[in-house]
């Protein structure tokens, strides 16, 4: 039994515990928003946070990310948690970023961790930290473009938000042998 | 406006009723879902198989054709709520189901709009009439002195309104009049058609709501995962489950049943693993252990193949159309470039990988799959079943969104394998693809080689044109003799050069198959329209021109081109070419606007470089200007325009989205988007090996639509055929290196 907190409930996972989270979330508690692409931490499709930061879902078996608070999709919110409203959400409707839609997910909580550490992130910030993240329709000018717009709406509350030193993708592996160190 | 719901208006009236049948999107109970949410719903009235209108006036329309991206959701019920008149903010969208009532469903060719504009307007108008006789029933006027507006019928003389709401029982009760018969709106009166409403499934998708047939969900549901056999028309030897099958959560260890050539869109065949979870799937997966005999497609390695098809259309092949006469022509070598072009075997790779969801039940067969052909599927499936034609409905196929397909989803073969196993397991079964299943086993665009040969004259044009091509044609999969394409796949930017030239000749070879060809976003329009755009280039910097006066050289004076007179039965994508020419003033319209609005012929730094490109296809006119820069052996593509002339637009936002789109795919193709095959097996396997354009690799992108009354084009396809060819134009001009052998990263680093 693993017990995690999912979107700010907790959550106890009967599961192998080397089943990726991805599957966990998919199969066992049929919170779909997450989506598989690669299986192989190369799309981004995947993408959740932990405790705030992007990490991929489909390498991350449960048992690295045990006592840890997951956020998903579903859990996405703006600073008085209200769901949908993030503001990276909020700018991928104001630019109608999706197409298909399928990656989306992933994209805005890659965008959503990177603004989280980088309120006002340049370009090349922008590129370095998407780049994890395949949308094969090919709109990756929008996700540019809503990332710098919800950005600027965030400048009024960036110094409320809690600061990382840097961005980084998650590495399950490091943190699962991390985590059996300590 | 969000609703999402599967049904066919009928299923959800029979839920209405509460005799069940509808399912909503990914919920887990449907039938209590759909039933609480129905009951509490106004009593709605049908007044044909899309429209239904509720009492309280809120409006149903039915979407026929596969949402895959392109923004068909929203545009279709645009099309019909124009006609109707409805308040789009009162409109909720609810997908087909694969129904044969609704017409043509098949998703593909960029057909929905450009084929079916006049007939959706229809659907609509003859609601509205409907509507209008209602009203004018109950005022005891003639239906010609009211008008329907937003959502109410007006009486014109007194200004008094009824509500769509309170006129749909009354209107549900009249006789349809005849589609052909209603009046249209004339354009200028357009108050939706050519505006951007809501996106229909924008807010799902943002929330993480939005149900792909991956997300589907059903109790007692087994997860499949199947092993194929990695050479076409490889079969099984043996295999050894026992290690699989200890696997915790795994149920079952099938063998597909063995399929044959032709290999049609039926599945592979192979060794599925089922379990009750996918992770349990996937590691039951890694245990079988399988002895294949892998067939003669063994022989094929794609190398040497496509350094042979570029040598087969060095010869002279057979006619496909032909002008005036090359072969007895003296070619000055002075002023004459022949030119060999190869593209290579290329996958759809759409983020979502195939996935279906079945339940068989004896005869009965419900099934949840993200297809771009409905109907096609059910009747496949059928015959899978061994259904006989009046058993057909017995299959309920609902469609799912699909997270991409690029024509990989037109094809049956994932449905057909969950049919198979829910049929032989007698439980709910989902197959899903592996993202190396999708790489390995897809129904790839044909590796091909293009030649083009013509001589330049004294007035800065060209003559005596030969163009030649070679590739495995899709009707191999039908067909295991099939060895060359069809007039309609030959129609494809090859047999409809639009060139003013008085002697011509377009010839095609027969070529052998050995993987499965499919469509790939815009087909051999890749392939032909990366020789043409490559070839007027270089006959271009052979004249000393700029590109742009080339091609308008080329296409002479302002007339419709008919490609019939040169021999060759020209399809036009279906289209009428009195409504849809071969138009050269548009033509010339669009190179001219591309390369004004990029200023391709601005002075430029050293080591870049501006390209143009133009194809017309699928009834759309499209030119594409990309501007590179080559340092140290490495191509940074720093900006891309595409003009875009597809006659009237529905929904301004996806086709600018769509154009956007057909620039990173045309990236991946130019740059990057090669399988190999060795010894019939494909060498690639994920992204890292299969890459598509990233983030790092986007440049400055700018879309310029064309404003025009012209019958609509399609707008999903057309996009791609000219940006590679502006890719390697724009490389040659910014390092002198001229790419003919797709993808340009076997030369440069990208």
């Amino acid at each position: 039994m693993i017990k995690i907190t999912l979107n700010n409930k907790p959550v106890e996972l009967n599961v192998d515990p080397q089943m990726p989270l991805l599957y966990a979330l998919r199969d066992e508690l049929k919170l779909t928003g997450t989506k598989f692409g690669c299986g192989a931490g190369q799309c981004g499709a995947c993408t959740v946070h932990v405790n705030g930061v992007a990490m991929r879902s489909c390498i991350t078996p449960i048992s690295a990310i045990a006592e840890q608070a997951i956020t998903t999709i579903e859990g996405l919110a703006d600073n008085n948690g209200k769901l949908g409203e993030s503001a990276v959400q909020v700018a991928w409707r104001e630019f109608k970023v999706p197409q298909c839609g399928y990656c989306q997910s992933g994209q805005m909580m890659s965008a959503a961790a990177l603004l989280k550490a980088i309120p006002q992130p340049t370009d090349e910030q922008i590129i370095e930290h998407m780049q994890g993240n395949i949308c094969r329709c090919g709109t990756y000018k929008r996700i540019k473009a809503a990332i710098k717009s919800a950005a600027t709406n965030l400048t009024v509350t960036a110094n409320s938000i809690n600061k990382h030193n840097g961005v980084e993708i998650f590495d399950a592996r490091q943190f699962a042998n991390k985590n059996q160190g300590a | 406006m969000n609703s999402i719901e599967n049904v066919s208006r009928r299923g959800f009236l029979k839920v209405a009723g509460f005799s069940g049948g509808a399912f909503v999107l990914g919920m887990n109970l449907p039938m209590s879902t759909a039933q609480a949410k129905s009951a509490t719903a106004a009593f709605s009235h049908e007044l044909n198989f899309f429209v239904s209108i509720a009492s309280d006036s809120q409006v149903t329309l039915v979407c026929h054709r596969s949402e895959m991206g392109q923004g068909i959701r929203t545009s279709v019920p645009q099309i019909i709520a124009e006609e109707l008149e409805a308040d789009w903010l009162k409109v909720s969208v609810v997908q087909a189901k694969a129904d044969s009532k609704y017409g043509s469903q098949g998703t593909a060719g960029s057909a929905s709009i450009r084929n079916h504009f006049t007939s959706i307007r229809q659907i609509g108008a003859v609601a509205r009439e409907m509507l209008e006789q209602a009203a004018a029933n109950i005022w005891q006027v003639q239906r010609s002195s009211v008008k329907a507006e937003k959502h109410f019928v007006i009486h014109t003389a007194t200004g008094e309104k009824i509500s769509f709401g309170e006129l749909a029982s009354h209107a549900a009760k009249l006789t349809p009049p005849d589609a052909k018969k209603v009046k249209l709106k004339n354009n200028a009166d357009f108050s939706l058609i050519g505006k951007d409403v809501k996106l229909v499934d924008l807010d799902n998708i943002v929330a993480g709501k939005a149900q792909y047939a991956q997300d589907i969900q059903l109790p007692d549901m087994l997860i499949a995962t199947i092993v194929r056999p990695p050479v076409v028309g490889g079969k099984v030897l043996s295999f050894d489950a026992s290690e699989a099958l200890k696997i915790k959560g795994v149920v079952d260890v099938i063998a597909l049943k063995p399929r044959s050539i032709p290999v049609t869109t039926n599945p592979l065949s192979g060794i599925a693993v089922l379990a009750n979870n996918t992770w349990a799937a996937l590691e039951g997966r890694k245990k079988l252990k399988i002895k294949w005999q892998h067939g003669d497609k063994a022989s094929h390695n794609s190398n040497e193949f496509g350094k042979q098809l570029a040598k087969q259309v060095n010869q002279q092949g057979e006619t496909v159309a032909k002008k005036g006469d090359i072969y007895n022509h003296q070619y000055n070598d002075k002023n004459t470039l022949e030119a060999t072009y190869t593209v290579p075997y290329i996958n759809h790779s759409p983020m979502e990988t195939p996935a279906a969801t079945a339940i068989v039940n004896g005869k009965k067969c419900t099934i949840w799959a993200g297809t771009q052909n409905p109907q096609w599927a059910k009747g496949n499936v059928a015959g899978e079943l061994g259904l006989k034609k009046d058993e057909h409905d017995n299959i309920e196929l609902n469609v799912t969104l699909m997270g991409g397909a690029f024509g990989r989803k037109s094809k049956a073969d994932f449905i057909i394998e969950a049919v198979e196993l829910a049929k032989a397991t007698k439980r709910p079964v989902k197959v899903i693809w592996s993202r190396e299943d999708d790489i390995q086993h897809g129904f790839y665009h044909s590796i091909s080689a293009n030649y083009c040969k013509a001589e330049l004259t004294d007035n800065g044009s060209a003559d005596y044109w030969v163009s030649r091509n070679a590739y495995p044609p899709i009707g191999w999969l039908w067909n295991a003799e099939a060895k060359t394409p069809t007039d309609n796949q030959l129609a494809l930017g090859f047999g409809d050069i639009p060139f003013a030239l008085n002697n011509l000749s377009i010839e095609k070879h027969a070529v052998d198959s050995f993987v499965r060809p499919g469509w790939v976003r815009s087909v051999a329009c890749i392939n032909n329209g990366f020789a043409l755009g490559s070839f007027v280039d270089e006959l271009a910097v052979k004249a000393k021109l700029p590109t742009r006066q080339l091609w308008l050289n080329l296409l002479g004076d302002d007339r419709h081109v008919d490609p019939n007179k040169n021999g060759f039965k020209y399809s036009n994508y279906n289209l009428d070419l009195a409504d849809h020419p071969l138009d050269t003033k548009r033509m010339k319209d669009l190179i001219n606007l591309i390369s004004d609005k990029a200023k391709v012929e601005q002075k430029l730094p050293e080591n870049q470089g501006w390209g143009i490109s133009f194809l017309r296809s699928f009834g759309s006119f499209v030119a594409a200007a990309t501007k590179v820069e080559v340092v140290n052996n490495k191509v940074t593509v720093l900006e891309m325009h595409t003009a875009v002339d597809c006659g009237i637009v529905v929904t301004p936002d996806r086709v600018k989205a769509q154009m956007e789109g057909a620039m990173i795919f045309g990236l991946s193709i130019a740059l990057m988007g090669e399988i190999s095959v060795k010894e019939g097996k494909v060498q690639q396997s994920n992204f890292h090996d299969s890459p598509v354009t990233r983030m790092n690799q986007v440049p400055e992108m700018h879309v310029h639509i064309v404003e025009s009354d012209a019958p609509p084009g399609g707008i999903g396809e057309p996009g791609v055929p000219p940006i590679a060819p502006s890719i390697t134009n724009a490389i040659f001009h910014a390092s002198k290196t001229r790419i003919r052998d797709l993808p340009v990263n076997k030369v440069f680093t990208v």
